[in-house]
């Protein structure tokens, strides 16, 4: 295999990580509706936290992206 | 689009030496110097003529500086009020450079990984130097949870390190890849747009306009959690394992 192509599989597999925060994105929004659902009235206070979780989580999936700019960069 | 990442690249407008030092103008310096007229002038413009009855300038004004003294109170209790100029000046920097860099043309200064480096690196030194000064040598004791039974010190003491030196990696990689990558999906999906033409353009283009919201809240978001993030280490390193530091 040539390195061009080589260092565009790599740039796919690492933006491939972003399967994992979507899992994780799901699931914080899936547990927030959960505890909104029993008790309508923590809404305020485990909102902050949710959105603190979700940035947290997003930005694990871009790390994989800067890994992608990294390759990208390598290859010329 | 051969290169999306062609927009974040700076080119010198103007060549400045001082020193030795290189102090060229370009996009970044510019934006940086535009985003501290409009917080500076946002603040100085509201704070003119108080009074009891707000104006809607001078409630905004109170509102952003609530809002970050809340985040304080949280995290680090009374003793962080110390820091407020600190903590309300980053916060209001990096807020603002987020939502001015959305606007078309202009540039998005937290894009730049070494702006992003410099603040996180700032509130990492200023915590270790706070931690040292407040509690001298025992500070290192947060490299141990409390709690830890003693045999398994040698496994704990290495993983607290790297978590600790991940602190300033990650805070300022955070900042820098959402920024960043926000922009490129905004330029890729604008990209599809004009490439699809009218028949079927029209699809992207309504994605870019649900991107460009997101990216306003995402904006918003990425301030907040710095500051939060600041606010938590600097927390750590005022009450060591204490009660009140338990917000992350």
């Amino acid at each position: 295999m040539d390195s061009a192509a080589s260092a565009l599989l790599g740039m796919g597999m690492a933006a491939a990580g972003f399967a994992g925060a979507g899992v994780g994105i799901g699931y914080i929004f899936g547990k927030m509706i959960e505890a909104v659902a029993r008790q309508p009235e923590a809404e305020g206070r485990v909102g902050k936290y949710m959105w603190i979780g979700f940035a947290l989580v997003e930005a694990i999936a871009l790390y994989g992206l800067v890994i992608a700019f990294i390759i990208m960069g390598l290859r010329k | 689009m051969d290169n999306p990442l062609h927009p974040f690249e700076l080119h010198n407008f103007v060549h400045l030496s001082l020193f030795g030092i290189d102090v060229s103008l370009n996009k970044a310096v510019l934006m940086m110097w535009v985003v501290i007229a409009v917080v500076a002038g946002l603040l100085l413009f509201a704070a003119a003529n108080r009074r009891l009855v707000p104006s809607r300038l001078q409630s905004l004004a109170e509102l952003l500086v609530e809002f970050v003294r809340g985040i304080i109170l949280d995290t680090m209790g009374e003793y962080g009020l110390r820091f407020f100029p600190f903590i309300a000046t980053l916060f209001l920097f990096i807020l603002f450079s987020n939502l001015l860099g959305l606007i078309p043309g202009s540039y998005t200064v937290t894009s730049q990984i070494v702006v992003t480096a410099v603040f996180s690196i700032t509130v990492y030194v200023i915590s270790l130097v706070l931690g040292f000064v407040l509690h001298g040598v025992k500070f290192l004791g947060i490299l141990v949870p409390p709690g830890t039974p003693a045999w398994l010190l040698p496994l704990m003491i290495p993983i607290e390190l790297i978590s600790q030196l991940a602190r300033p990696i990650s805070l300022a990689v955070r900042l820098f890849a959402n920024m960043t990558a926000g922009h490129v999906i905004l330029g890729v999906l604008f990209g599809l747009a004009i490439a699809g033409g009218a028949l079927i353009g029209w699809l992207p283009f309504a994605f870019t306009i649900a991107m460009y919201a997101l990216e306003v809240g995402i904006a918003f978001i990425q301030a907040y959690i710095f500051t939060v993030l600041t606010c938590v280490y600097l927390g750590d390193a005022v009450h060591l394992h204490g009660h009140e530091s338990h917000a992350h």
